[in-house]
C-alpha cells in the first residue's frame, strides 16, 4: 500500500482475487466456464507450489545437504525411494516392493499406539470412576455410559431389536441423531466461517478500488 | 399447492441467494451490533494453561493449515500467538500442511507487527519465536521430533541452522517444551493423537474446523487438554484475550446464518409431513 491509497500492482492482485472468488461462488446457479477456469487454476499452482516447496524445504535440506555432508547412510533411503519408482516400468516394477513392504513394516510401529490411543484411552474415559458420585460431572458421566451401550446395542443386528433390546436400540438411535446434529452444526459454522471471509475480502476488494479511483 | 409445499419444493438456489443476502447484511452490521459469547471449559483451560506460564517458557505452535481453512483458524492462529507474546512465551512454529508453509510464515510475521504495536514490546525472530517450516510425511516427523527437533529440521525456513537460533538452545525434543499445540485442519490432527500424545505423552492442545471438532470431544480430558472448535471458538479465546476480532466480529453472521438454516429446516419439515397427509388422505 502506498502513502495515499494503493499501488496498482495490489489493486490487480486484490482484483483477480475477487474475480475468482466470484467465479467460485457461479457455480452455486450452475456449472460454467468462468468456474472451471478458478479450479483449473487452483489445481494447477497448487500442484506446481508444492512441487517448488518439497524440493527446496524437503529433498535439499534434507537428503540432498546431508549427502554432499558426507552422510552417506543417507543412501539407503534415497535408494529405496528411487526404486519405488520403478513401479512404472513392467519389467523392473518388482523393485518397488522392497520399499513398500519397509514403509508398510515401519508402520507396525503404530499398532500399539493406535490401540492405546483409541481403544484404551477412550474406554478409561468412558467409564471415569474417578469422578465424585453425586456430582454433575457423575451424572454426565452416566449419560456418557448409557448412550455408549445404547448406540452399540442399535448397531448389533445379530438380535431382533424388539422388547428392552430394541428400546435400548431406539435410545440409542437419539443419541446418535443428537452427536450428527452437533456435527451438522459444527458444518454448518465452518461453511459460513469461510463465506463471511470471501464478503470480508470482497469488501477490502471494493474499498481498495473505491480510493484507488476516487481518492 | 399449499405455502409449506411449495416452500418444500423451491429451488435450492433461492435458499442460496437468501442466505447470501442475510449473512452479507450481518456481517456488514457487524459495528452496529454484536452478540454475546460465552466461554466454555475447552477453550478456557488452553487460555488458562498459558496464561500460567513462566515468562521464557517454550511452547510448539504447529499451524497444519492451508489457505482453504484460513477463515476458520487465521483468529485462532492469532489469539494464541498475541497470548504467547503477551506472556512472554517463546514460540517454536512449523507447519506440516503442503500448501501452508508461506501462508503461515505470513501469519508469523503479522501477527508479530501486531503484538509489537498492541504490547509495545519488541518480538524478535530467534528470540521469541522461530518459524521452522514445512516437513511431509506427519507421521515420521511427529515421532522425529520426539527424538530430535534437528532431525527433520536441520535449519528453519529462512535457512538458518536450529543451533544458531537462540530459542532453540537447550531444546532438543517434546520434553524441552511446556506443551504443543495444533491449529489442524486435516488428517495429522490423528497422527499428532497418535504418534505425539500416546508415543511421547507431552501436554497437547488442538485449535480445530467447525467440521473437525465434534471428531476430537472425545479425546478432551485423555489425549488434549483443550480443545478450541472452529469460529466459536476463536471468539472465545479473543474474548479471553480481550482482543475481539474477526472471530467476533463474524459472530452475528454466524448466528443469523444458523436462524436462517433452521427456519429452512423447519419450513421443509412442515411441506414434508403436510404433503405426506394429502398423500394419505388421497389413499
Amino acid at each position: 500500500m502506498m502513502e495515499n491509497g494503493p499501488d496498482l500492482v495490489t489493486l490487480l492482485w486484490t482484483t483477480l482475487a475477487a474475480f475468482l472468488t466470484l467465479a467460485t461462488f457461479s457455480f452455486l446457479y450452475k456449472d460454467n466456464p468462468l468456474y472451471k477456469i478458478a479450479e483449473h487454476l487452483v489445481v494447477g499452482v497448487s500442484a506446481g507450489y508444492f512441487m517448488v516447496l518439497f524440493l527446496w524445504t524437503s529433498l535439499k535440506p534434507v537428503l540432498i545437504d546431508r549427502l554432499i555432508d558426507g552422510q552417506y547412510w543417507y543412501y539407503i533411503p534415497a535408494v529405496l525411494g528411487v526404486m519405488m519408482w520403478f513401479r512404472f516400468s513392467k519389467k523392473l516394477g518388482w523393485l518397488s516392493r522392497y520399499p513398500i513392504a519397509f514403509y508398510v513394516g515401519t508402520s507396525g510401529v503404530a499398532i500399539p499406539l493406535y490401540m492405546y490411543n483409541n481403544v484404551n484411552r477412550q474406554l478409561s474415559s468412558t467409564l471415569d470412576l474417578t469422578l465424585g458420585f453425586g456430582s454433575l460431572a457423575h451424572f454426565w458421566n452416566i449419560i456418557i455410559v448409557i448412550g455408549v451401550l445404547t448406540g452399540l446395542v442399535y448397531f448389533f443386528f445379530s438380535k431382533e431389536h424388539k422388547g428392552a433390546f430394541g428400546g435400548a436400540a431406539k435410545i440409542g438411535i437419539f443419541i446418535l441423531m443428537i452427536g450428527f446434529g452437533a456435527s451438522f452444526g459444527y458444518t454448518v459454522m465452518a461453511r459460513i466461517s469461510l463465506f463471511v471471509q470471501r464478503i470480508a475480502s470482497l469488501e477490502e476488494w471494493g474499498v481498495m478500488l473505491y480510493t484507488y479511483i476516487f481518492g | 399447492m399449499n405455502i409449506f409445499v411449495r416452500m418444500a419444493n423451491l429451488d435450492r438456489r433461492w435458499i442460496f441467494v437468501f442466505l447470501f443476502l442475510v449473512v452479507s447484511l450481518a456481517y456488514f452490521l457487524r459495528n452496529v451490533t454484536s452478540v454475546p459469547v460465552n466461554t466454555t471449559k475447552e477453550v478456557e483451560s488452553i487460555y488458562n494453561f498459558i496464561e500460567g506460564l513462566d515468562p521464557g517458557d517454550k511452547i510448539l505452535l504447529a499451524l497444519d493449515y492451508d489457505p482453504s481453512s484460513l477463515a476458520e483458524l487465521h483468529p485462532m492462529s492469532r489469539a494464541i500467538l498475541l497470548h504467547c507474546y503477551r506472556q512472554d512465551v517463546k514460540v517454536v512454529g512449523m507447519t506440516l500442511s503442503q500448501y501452508g508453509a508461506g501462508m503461515v510464515e505470513e501469519v508469523f510475521r503479522n501477527v508479530k507487527s501486531e503484538a509489537e504495536r498492541i504490547y509495545g514490546k519488541t518480538v524478535e525472530y530467534g528470540e521469541e519465536y522461530c518459524f521452522l517450516g514445512y516437513r511431509p510425511y506427519p507421521a515420521f516427523v511427529i515421532l522425529g521430533m520426539g527424538e530430535n527437533f534437528r532431525i527433520f529440521f536441520p535449519r528453519d525456513y529462512y535457512d538458518t541452522p536450529l543451533d544458531d537460533l537462540p530459542i532453540m538452545h537447550r531444546v532438543r525434543n517434546y520434553d524441552d517444551l511446556e506443551c504443543v499445540v495444533v491449529i489442524e485442519s486435516g488428517t495429522a490432527a490423528d497422527m499428532w493423537l497418535v504418534y505425539g500424545s500416546a508415543r511421547y505423552n507431552m501436554p497437547l492442545a488442538f485449535g480445530v474446523t467447525g467440521v473437525m471438532a465434534p471428531d476430537y470431544y472425545p479425546y478432551l480430558g485423555n489425549a488434549l487438554f483443550g480443545l478450541i472448535g472452529g469460529w466459536k471458538g476463536a471468539a472465545e479465546y479473543e474474548k479471553l484475550l480481550e482482543q475481539e476480532h474477526d472471530a467476533n466480529r463474524g459472530m452475528l453472521a454466524q448466528v443469523v446464518a444458523h436462524l436462517v438454516i433452521v427456519l429452512f429446516i423447519v419450513i421443509g419439515n412442515i411441506g414434508y409431513f403436510v404433503s405426506r397427509k394429502k398423500t394419505k388422505i388421497g389413499d
